[in-house]
């Protein structure tokens, strides 16, 4: 194995971490320095960028290149850093407020557009900073300080606004669960173009046990599955339970019952163009599904930023005039003598 | 109608087409403008285009119209009243009743004069002359069936046929103004280049309606403009305001070595510098059309944050949804440069008409005390100049810059000497270097004019956050101690105020014993100074002091304004300028002119105005 380069220290920055204690957002902030610290990319080659919420604080705790913007608007911010400088890794911070209320036109132009941004999307169903309102992806009832009677709205689900703008990564883990959320941070930055990976998040303070199906390795055992490229969709305890295709549906069947073998089971294909499939296993929900973790899509695409730098050089090696003396002397032109 | 041929020698003349929306007017005053200018006539143009891409047609609405200002010397302003107006309906007639003067020679589409049309039009009789109580020259062609005639061998069709109206009129004023048409082909067959059958339906109908002109010789005066050679030496080019604001963007960035960024979103009267810069990519231009006005901004921003020039451009409406993204760039500190092409507002307001409404907007429409420079282009032409000075100050001042344009410059064009840009300053930002390593925060800055230095992502050692939280003065960490905040919000304003000690001094034109100083800005220069003059050769003394240079204001500027007795200041707005002079020169008496039609001053009025006014 090679030696790394950096250790997440290398990534931490000398400010003290103010999230409440018990916050999801420490747990994270771990996993995104170990990813990055084993992505062995400079800190000087990276770059994060969120926008406002308690999330939004975490460039400050990166010893990177860091910008903390206003609300909704770091893809936006995000996306002209990418262009302007495709060297550079670049991550984006939000939360659910920040990234899918006032920022959505951003995130869904960012995804359709495919600029090469890892947005980091950490959903904990509540506006946390302003003390307990509801967010568009709080369930419909939900009795928040802004909804004492419970919302009579309907959430956005982030995996299916991801899709319908054209999604080419969609990866998903859990706050406290390490392991899972470094692989799922470091392929999303492996992956060219675009990539969403939505963090299941406990807010101790405004949502407590908003994840609590999944708070531990024991409980996301049982109610979770992770996802691997190529692996059958197998999960529980032991194991011994998957999923199957039926109609047009998953279904959840237990291996050893009705004849159910290990290759009746699906095999995840993260790669694969159409997205049905990936819909249906990011929209599983319990107590009849496990959730999906992991990476669920990762599909190859031309990204953008890339595409506009290699226009200029197409343009430029076609027209003979590269600066604007020479490009203003040519056409509709007359001389006074 | 005068009954010989005579031929005029004119200093200068205004011509204006006139037509529907879909009649090509602007197309066919285009052509005419650059073929004067070719033959070495000062230009200055003025399309005036409804705000309906296609109205009913024939109707007042739909009345689309380009005025065009030739002369022999330097001219100034498009023109007030057209001494040619060629109407294409009767719409285009009724609509610039108010255009024209008793003098004014009228071409008609006599073909388009039916009781049918003239209904459209909401005329009441069936004489139209009359019922507008005109008694003007009138030369009644019929152009629509003449275009017919002329291109009945063409095997085009009808609709086609009559897309060619618009050069038959154009061949008729050129032969009423002695241009040659050998121009004006080879413009038709660049733009036809793709389409030779249609270049070629083109010249014929405009080398007919050039013979026609020919044809009636007998009736007619012709006039002549000659060239009196007062230009400078060197190729020109036609260009009109956004396109020169797009071009100078380019200057600073290739002058300061830097990756042109621009973020936009398609807007009224701003969009031609997107047009404009997105067909640059040869000169490695970036142009981003972006989901909305705020991402257009905030993609500028994250490209300023890398280390590129990062521009915005927009109008009005545009300016308000980014103005929360350009106060990020204030506190963060960062170049950033913010085009707005003013049009008729409040709201969406007239989107194709001009007023300078935006003033106080772009120095005090955001949130907390957030001051940036602003400057304001004087003319078509200035655009570039002012593009580039946009830029140089954000890069060297680490600041947004507004710069403020209007719907008028914008598309108004004139011909335009190229510059050299060796001719033009260094553009240098202030990058960290080796020697400040050591002790450098972001916020750490120079104390002689409170600039911070920049560090762009990749550079090795300088990592760092910026963020829209206030920030220590020393640390450059989050801080929201009382007495840090009052030192930060101070630090910026001056640093903003030192911009003033690397901008001209204000020059005042004119005479230097005036008795009336006319006080301008922005893109009024041309009719403020034919103004000036106009009143000087009447007699009186008369000084202007035009400025581009809005905040900080030159430093002469007090000087300036406490050295008269009496001063007018005319804009058009309902005083904004006037307002600010008075907040940073108290006591100063300062008279008001005030427009605010959507339509360019009109030099006559501004002379009887201010005449009145130094009789008071």
């Amino acid at each position: 194995m090679e030696e790394q380069l950096y250790t997440m220290k290398d990534f931490k920055s000398d400010q003290y971490v103010r999230w409440c204690p018990g916050c999801g957002d420490h747990a994270l902030l771990n996993s995104l320095q170990k990813a990055m610290a084993e992505l062995g990319i400079p800190p000087h080659m990276t770059a994060v960028v969120s926008g406002i919420g308690c999330s939004s604080r975490l460039p400050y705790y990166m010893n990177t290149y860091g910008f903390h913007t206003i609300h909704g608007r770091a893809a936006a911010i995000a996306s002209g850093l990418k262009v302007a400088n495709p060297e550079i890794t670049v991550w984006q911070i939000s939360g659910d407020g920040d990234g899918l209320a006032i920022g959505g036109n951003h995130f869904i132009h960012a995804l359709r557009r495919n600029v090469n941004i890892n947005i980091v999307l950490l959903n904990n169903r509540i506006y946390g900073l302003t003390k307990g309102q509801y967010s568009p992806t709080s369930p419909r009832g939900f009795v928040s300080k802004s909804s004492p009677y419970g919302t009579v709205e309907d959430p956005f689900r982030p995996a299916e606004l991801a899709f319908g703008a054209r999604g080419r990564f969609f990866g998903r883990c859990v706050d406290v669960d390490g392991p899972c959320s470094i692989e799922v941070l470091k392929a999303s930055a492996r992956h060219k173009g675009a990539s969403v990976v939505e963090v299941l998040q406990n807010c101790v303070i405004f949502n407590n046990g908003s994840q609590s199906a999944l708070a531990t390795k024991e409980l996301r055992a049982e109610n979770a599955i992770y996802l691997e490229h190529g692996k059958p969709m197998l999960f529980g305890k032991d194991r011994d339970k998957g999923l199957v295709q039926e109609g047009f549906g998953l279904k959840v069947v237990k291996l050893g019952e009705n004849g159910i073998t290990e290759k009746d089971i699906l095999v995840h294909d993260a790669h694969c163009q159409d997205n049905t499939l990936h819909m249906k296993l990011a929209l599983m929900e319990g107590p009849d599904f496990p959730v999906a973790l992991g990476v669920i899509r990762d599909v190859e695409a031309p990204c953008y930023d890339e595409a506009v730098h290699q226009q200029i050089e197409e343009v430029k090696a076609k027209k003979r005039e590269h600066t604007l003396e020479e490009f203003l002397l040519t056409g509709d032109t007359w001389e006074i003598k | 109608m005068a009954n010989e041929g005579l031929v005029k020698n004119l200093d200068q003349v205004v011509i204006r087409f006139s037509g529907d929306s879909g009649d090509g007017m602007q197309l066919a005053g285009n052509i005419f403008s650059a073929v004067s200018a070719v033959l070495g006539n000062d230009i200055s143009t003025f399309p005036d285009y409804p705000a309906e891409i296609r109205a009913p047609q024939g109707t007042l609405s739909g009345v689309s119209g380009y005025q065009i200002h030739i002369g022999a010397g330097k001219v100034y302003t498009s023109g007030d009243k057209c001494d040619v107006l060629v109407a294409m309906n009767p719409a285009a007639l009724k609509v610039n009743v108010k255009n024209i003067t008793p003098q004014t020679v009228i071409i008609i589409d006599a073909d388009s004069f039916t009781d049918k049309d003239l209904e459209k039009a909401l005329f009441q009789t069936k004489s139209p002359f009359e019922e507008l109580g005109l008694n003007n020259v009138v030369i009644d062609a019929p152009i629509t069936s003449m275009c017919k005639d002329s291109l009945k061998d063409s095997g085009m069709d009808n609709k086609s046929i009559l897309k060619c109206k618009n050069m038959f009129a154009l061949g008729l004023v050129c032969w009423l103004f002695d241009r040659p048409l050998d121009h004006a082909m080879q413009m038709l067959n660049t733009k036809f280049a793709k389409k030779p059958d249609i270049a070629t339906a083109n010249i014929k109908v405009l080398t007919d309606g050039y013979n026609y002109g020919h044809n009636i010789h007998a009736s007619v005066s012709t006039y002549r403009i000659e060239s009196k050679g007062e230009k400078v030496k060197g190729i020109y080019r036609d260009v009109n305001g956004n396109a020169a604001t797009a071009y100078g963007l380019v200057a600073a960035a290739e002058k300061a070595g830097l990756q042109l960024f621009l973020g936009s979103y398609p807007i009224t009267p701003a969009t031609d510098i997107l047009h404009e810069l997105s067909k640059l990519k040869n000169l490695g231009v970036i142009t981003v059309q972006c989901e909305d006005e705020i991402s257009g901004c905030c993609s500028a921003i994250g490209a300023s944050f890398a280390g590129s020039l990062g521009v915005t451009s927009t109008s009005g409406p545009g300016l308000c949804l980014k103005s929360e993204a350009i106060n990020l760039a204030v506190i963060a500190e960062l170049p950033l440069v913010i085009v707005d092409v003013q049009r008729g507002g409040p709201s969406t307001g007239m989107p194709t008409k001009s007023e300078q409404t935006d003033l106080l907007q772009a120095i005090y429409g955001r949130n907390g005390e957030s001051p940036l420079a602003v400057i304001a282009a004087t003319s078509p032409t200035d655009c570039f100049d002012s593009a580039f000075m946009a830029c140089k100050i954000a890069l060297e001042h680490m600041t947004p810059v507004i710069l403020l344009t209007d719907g008028y410059i914008a598309n108004g064009s004139a011909a335009w000497k190229i510059p050299s840009l060796k001719d033009y300053p260094e553009i240098k930002p202030p990058y960290v270097t080796e020697e400040i390593r050591e002790n450098w925060k972001p916020y750490r800055r120079n104390k002689e004019n409170f600039v911070r230095y920049w560090a762009t992502p990749g550079m090795e050692g300088f990592m760092h956050r910026l963020g829209g939280l206030e920030k220590d003065y020393e640390t450059s960490t989050i801080s929201t101690d009382a007495i840090n905040h009052q030192k930060m919000i101070i630090t910026r304003r001056s640093k903003i105020e030192k911009i003033a000690d690397d901008l001209p001094l204000q020059e005042v034109l004119g005479d230097k014993d005036a008795d009336l100083l006319i006080v301008g800005w922005g893109g009024t220069f041309g009719h403020l100074y034919d103004t000036m003059q106009q009143m000087r050769n009447n007699g009186k003394k008369v000084a202007l002091a035009h400025f581009k240079y809005i905040n900080p204001l030159p430093k002469n500027t007090e000087e300036i304004l406490r050295s008269y007795k009496k001063i007018v200041v005319a804009e058009q707005d309902m005083g904004q300028f006037a307002g600010l002079l008075r907040m940073k020169v108290p006591g100063v008496d300062f008279k008001q002119f005030n427009r605010v039609k959507g339509q360019p001053f009109k030099v006559a009025r501004l002379v009887e105005e201010f005449t009145k006014m130094m009789e008071e």
